[in-house]
């Protein structure tokens, strides 16, 4: 194990010696002929199962490969929100257990992910969408999940920027969870790895599965870049190349990949305390530590294997952003770029086993899963390591859609008008 | 310099416009995306696996893929596109219609 933990003093010893005494805060480890689990995908929900497998779970051997760099997929192209303004039974509880460990998790794993819980807002802007967003709160609050309905005025004085007469779509209130927020994206992706790396796992980078090998129906190991690597199990954690990785092992899945973009502007003077989402299209927006608006929109809504999108929803979701604050009009775009996500035909996740022995599945974030990272981890490892579901997500099951048990929160799924 | 992304084969074909066979290239926003054009609806006594595989199961292809456009802002047309998943190239649009009607001749139907 290298490198020290982190704290007031390690700060301040390296303030005096020149930043000059750190150490790389993983070991850059080569894959060694075996382990008791592999992990298919080093994004957030990679390493997080890693990290809770070896923590929690007391598994000894464990190792993530991952076909490019820790930060490089998702977890370092997301908007950065947490939440869990959830309404199904399905849902509340896991989401809860996510914002319950993010609260926990700079304790947790010895870093600093600024962890900002700032707020999320929702909007709403006529009677039908309130008495929606009414139910939902209703129904955090009978799961003990904090939810407050605020009224125009109320908004208002929170958000005077807002186009609140809006022709279309004026402000009616919102539904606030004051417990939501963000969270610095690529430090959750460093932090996890160095966490598991303390705790022994192999954190195998430039190192992409090309193969599952299999033997009587069970699987072995994974054929990668650099060699076969056996494992007694082996966890998909391939947000976005999901299909592809679980192909090898001849699984089809009710997905498709998509490109969601999202986008961030100049950096600003301080003028959103919370995330704000404009309930009458799909907008989102926050201000990042920085300075610079961070928004998103949909996706692009058709199948793409391609990390990057197009123009017209780039234009769609400006579009989206001027209705709500027209203020932002004259704001430059600094940057913009495109992620792949599984969309299930639920718009729910999956964590499950497959029907391959030794064979387990973490998949179909939809356009949701960064805010899921430490409860996508926690079960998925559970489930590694018990063979049986975590008590918070029993639901995401892969056998769902044939039981007749689908998730539909929002009707969200990648075709949703299909089914 | 060049730079290197002006020559990404990523970047040569970007469906910023659709052939559509009735109104010629227009531009994507005119267009309803609508998926897989390859799933056939199974027949009516077929398994409940066969319905749930057609409903949900999908091939989620990297790279080429038959897929089904809507000309929603133009002559509501419904096209089959051949597109590449992987660089966005498109190499064919043809009318549903005419693909359905080869389909029923190929199976004499």
């Amino acid at each position: 194990m290298q490198g020290s933990r982190y704290s007031i003093l390690s700060l301040l010893r390296e303030a005096l010696r020149g930043q000059a005494g750190w150490k790389p805060a993983w070991r850059d480890a080569q894959p060694q002929p075996a382990y008791d689990v592999v992990i298919a995908g080093g994004g957030g929900h990679g390493l997080a199962t890693a990290y809770y497998l070896a923590r929690r779970y007391g598994v000894k051997r464990v190792a993530v490969v991952e076909k490019g760099w820790i930060g490089n997929g998702n977890i370092g192209r997301n908007t950065t929100i947490i939440r869990s303004n959830y309404l199904l039974a399905g849902n509340v509880p896991f989401y809860e257990c996510s914002l319950k460990l993010w609260e926990g998790l700079e304790q947790d794993i010895n870093y600093n992910a600024m962890v900002s819980q700032r707020g999320v807002l929702n909007l709403f802007h006529s009677d039908a969408q309130r008495n929606a967003y009414i139910r939902r709160g209703n129904a955090m609050r009978l799961h003990g999940v904090d939810a407050q309905l605020l009224d125009a005025g109320a908004v208002r004085r929170r958000l005077p920027f807002l186009d609140h007469e809006n022709a279309r779509f004026p402000v009616q209130g919102g539904l606030l969870q004051k417990r939501g927020g963000t969270v610095r994206h690529d430090a959750v992706a460093w932090g996890y790895a160095r966490a598991a790396d303390r705790l022994g796992v192999d954190i195998i980078q430039n190192c992409e599965v090309t193969g599952i090998r299999m033997k009587n129906g069970r699987a072995v190991g994974v054929e990668t870049t650099r060699g076969f690597i056996g494992a007694g199990k082996v966890g998909l954690a391939c947000a976005g190349n999901s299909s592809r990785v679980a192909a090898m092992a001849g699984l089809r899945l009710p997905m498709e990949s998509h490109v969601l973009q999202a986008f961030v502007s100049e950096g600003l003077k301080p003028f959103i305390d919370c995330v704000v989402t404009f309930g009458a299209g799909h907008f989102y927006i926050s201000q990042s530590d920085k300075g610079g608006l961070v928004f998103g929109g949909d996706i692009d809504g058709y199948n793409s294997f391609a990390q990057r999108g197009n123009m017209p929803v780039i234009e769609d979701v400006c579009e989206s952003g001027m209705a709500l604050m027209p203020r932002i009009g004259r704001v430059r775009l600094l940057r913009h770029w495109g992620g792949l996500m599984d969309m299930t035909m639920d718009g729910s996740p999956i964590i499950d086993r497959t029907p391959v022995d030794a064979l387990y599945l973490n998949a179909g974030w939809c356009y949701g899963g960064f805010k899921a990272t430490p409860a996508s981890g926690l079960c998925f490892a559970h489930l590694i390591a018990r063979d049986a579901p975590h008590p918070v997500a029993t639901a995401y099951r892969l056998d769902r859609f044939g039981r007749g048990a689908v998730i539909d929160e929002k009707g969200m799924g990648a075709q949703p008008n299909l089914h | 310099m060049k730079k290197a992304w002006a020559r990404s084969p990523t970047c040569t074909e970007v469906p910023m416009r659709l052939n559509c066979p009735c109104c010629g290239p227009r531009g994507l926003e005119e267009f309803i995306y609508r998926g897989d054009a390859t799933v056939r609806r199974p027949d009516p006594a077929a398994s409940a696996r066969e319905w749930v595989d057609y409903t949900y199961m999908r091939d989620n292809p990297d790279g080429w893929h038959h897929e089904l456009w809507y000309h929603a802002a133009g002559c509501h047309c419904w096209l089959v596109v051949r597109r590449n998943t992987r660089t966005h190239e498109i190499s064919g649009v043809v009318r549903a219609a005419d693909v359905a009607r080869a389909s029923a001749k190929d199976t004499g139907s």
